[in-house]
């Protein structure tokens, strides 16, 4: 069974990648998808009837630690690697007019 | 000075405690080195020799008062570019990154600096460590020092040719579906990759979380098993680090196999295969059976869908651990771009690569609504399947036995065209990532074309020991040959 990946498909998933993809990028990511879609329908094959979804392969959940802080101040540091900063602060452009 | 470069870490580490060299004979040992291979093989994206060489210098003094001393004190190692080092670039060889210096250390490394190694550098590897060749990696290719028109496998391709090339004693690299084993079987290196949660993965740049492990590429299993040590810990910044007790894995250095169980799957040795290397490997089998190991074929299960499983929840992992490349903290900003949400669109789409966009894309198609139970969940339940039948092989053998990758070396160049050809050649690696289990990958000869092979145990959940007892033995036994 071939996977057809439509352009407004491939419209939404850019926008939930936060990519934007030049006309020839997009064609190139339908065929990649629909290419790996159809390998991963193999998995299709198999019954997981009963079968618990498994994220992590040991028994551990709710692993908590006391939220204290540790590291310190730091912010000068941090802020070196800000492509832009203003007032201890990170700068970005406008979000809204 | 030359011999000083043969010496494996340990060895090292043991003759600059009697005095026969300093931690900076061996540094400056290695910058030589470097100045002689390194325009060849790239193996690094950042070096810094005088910090280096200064820290080499402390870690002599601390060796002479007697505060340090353990096994790998005055080492010279190299660390995969994604991997944080305070005051160190890295990279994690993508445009996006390529000017991030981090506050912090990884706790990996820290652990090495507190044992006294020393940091050369940072090693290539592919882009976010997506990739199998070190060929997506933003600063240019790493060419395999066994034979440079050849790739060295990744992503943690550079730290591999790093040690083969001598241009570091051992180095760090990190493996989510076999970016330690099959870059370490391509450079006839030692590489291992250990039990989920064994090493804490704090400050590592994460690629699929629940698959990730930091691990050694190195010289000897001796390294291995001294490096892992030392690395190993229990560290509550990282909610999957496990509390082990039975780090202390130098103890499993013993010659001796006799009655070890070791399954040999046979589907691992079906089409595919590289003939040359079906035979160096099992030729392995042959070797720990003569040393007294049992060994039988078997029937492994679901070994087909491990890799459609794996690309489903590595890229659904990335695509969300990705999200926080947005031009806003640190790492590339596009220029020119007026508005909030065009900035993060534009500076990710201008500083990530080709692949690393391609499982953006696929990781966030499986997550969205609608597609999220048909292939997320989906590939969730097939790896718990995946892992029962792992469960099923060690409730019957110690160990299983099998090739790191279905070929040696592919050609420079001949990988990246053809994706899906590449995410094949994972077959043996990945699903030892899925289950959580650890693996080794021990050189065991070489092909027609002298390139290197190299033979994977993999062991059950925490069953380090077993590998590295097994690995010891036969290296050992194929030293007496040579």
């Amino acid at each position: 069974m071939a996977n057809v990946i439509s352009d407004e498909t491939i419209e939404y998933v850019g926008i939930l990648a936060k990519l934007d993809l030049s006309d020839d990028e997009k064609e190139q990511a339908k065929k990649d998808l629909e290419e790996m879609l159809d390998y991963i329908d193999e998995l299709s094959e198999l019954d997981t009837t009963g079968v618990e979804p498994m994220s992590h392969v040991f028994p551990v959940n709710n692993v908590f630690r006391e939220d204290v802080v540790v590291n310190g101040d730091d912010s000068d540091n941090i802020l070196k690697n800000a492509p832009e900063e203003k007032d201890n602060m990170f700068l970005v452009p406008k979000t809204f007019d | 000075m030359s011999d000083i470069l043969s010496l494996t870490a340990v060895e090292l580490a043991k003759a600059i405690k009697a005095g026969t060299y300093t931690a900076v004979d061996a540094m400056q040992a290695v910058l030589d080195q470097i100045d002689q291979t390194e325009s060849t093989v790239h193996a690094y994206v950042t070096i810094d020799r005088e910090k280096a060489l200064a820290k080499a210098a402390q870690a002599q003094k601390k060796i002479e008062s007697g505060e340090l001393t353990g096994p790998l004190a005055g080492v010279p190692f190299a660390i995969k570019d994604n991997m944080c080092t305070e005051g160190m670039l890295t990279t994690c060889s993508s445009k996006i990154l390529s000017n991030f210096v981090p506050t912090f250390s990884s706790e990996a490394v820290l652990n090495l600096e507190k044992a006294g190694a020393v940091i050369i550098g940072k090693t290539n590897m592919d882009e976010f460590a997506m990739g199998s060749t070190t060929e997506t990696s933003y600063y240019g290719v790493t060419r395999n020092p066994r034979n440079t028109e050849h790739v060295p496998g990744g992503s943690s391709g550079g730290s591999a040719a790093a040690v083969a090339a001598n241009e570091c004693f051992a180095a760090l690299g990190s493996d989510t579906g076999g970016s330690i084993r099959q870059p370490a079987s391509y450079c006839g290196v030692v590489g291992l990759k250990p039990t989920y949660g064994t090493v804490s993965r704090y400050g590592l740049i994460a690629y699929g979380s629940s698959l990730d492990q930091i691990g050694p590429l190195c010289k000897d299993v001796t390294d291995c098993a001294t490096i892992l040590e030392t690395i190993a810990s229990h560290d509550p910044k990282d909610s999957t680090s496990m509390k082990r007790e039975d780090t202390n894995f130098t103890e499993a250095l013993v010659q001796d196999v006799k009655g070890l169980k070791i399954g040999i799957p046979k589907s691992y040795f079906g089409e595919g295969l590289q003939e040359d290397v079906k035979k160096a490997v099992l030729a392995v089998a042959d070797k720990l059976k003569e040393l007294g190991a049992e060994v039988e074929e078997f029937d492994l299960q679901h070994v087909k869908y491990a890799i459609p499983t794996y690309y489903t929840i590595a890229d659904a992992e990335a695509s969300s651990n990705l999200e926080r490349f947005d031009g806003v903290k640190y790492g590339y900003r596009a220029q020119d771009a007026e508005e909030l949400h065009r900035m993060y669109k534009k500076s990710r789409s201008e500083g990530f690569g080709p692949e690393v966009k391609r499982r953006i894309m696929l990781g966030s198609f499986v997550l969205s609504s609608g597609y999220y139970d048909a292939y997320y969940l989906k590939a969730l339940r097939v790896k718990a399947l995946i892992k029962k039948s792992f469960d099923d092989a060690f409730a019957k053998y110690d160990i299983i036995l099998g090739p790191v990758a279905p070929t040696t070396a592919p050609k420079l160049g001949c990988s990246l065209s053809n994706p899906m050809q590449m995410y094949l050649g994972d077959i043996y690696t990945i699903s030892v990532n899925l289950a959580g289990l650890p693996g080794i990958s021990v050189p065991c000869g070489v092909d027609a074309k002298g390139l290197p092979i190299g033979v994977q145990l993999i062991g059950d959940c925490f069953a380090e020991k077993k590998l590295i007892r097994a690995a010891y033995t036969y290296e050992q036994a194929a030293k007496e040959v040579q």
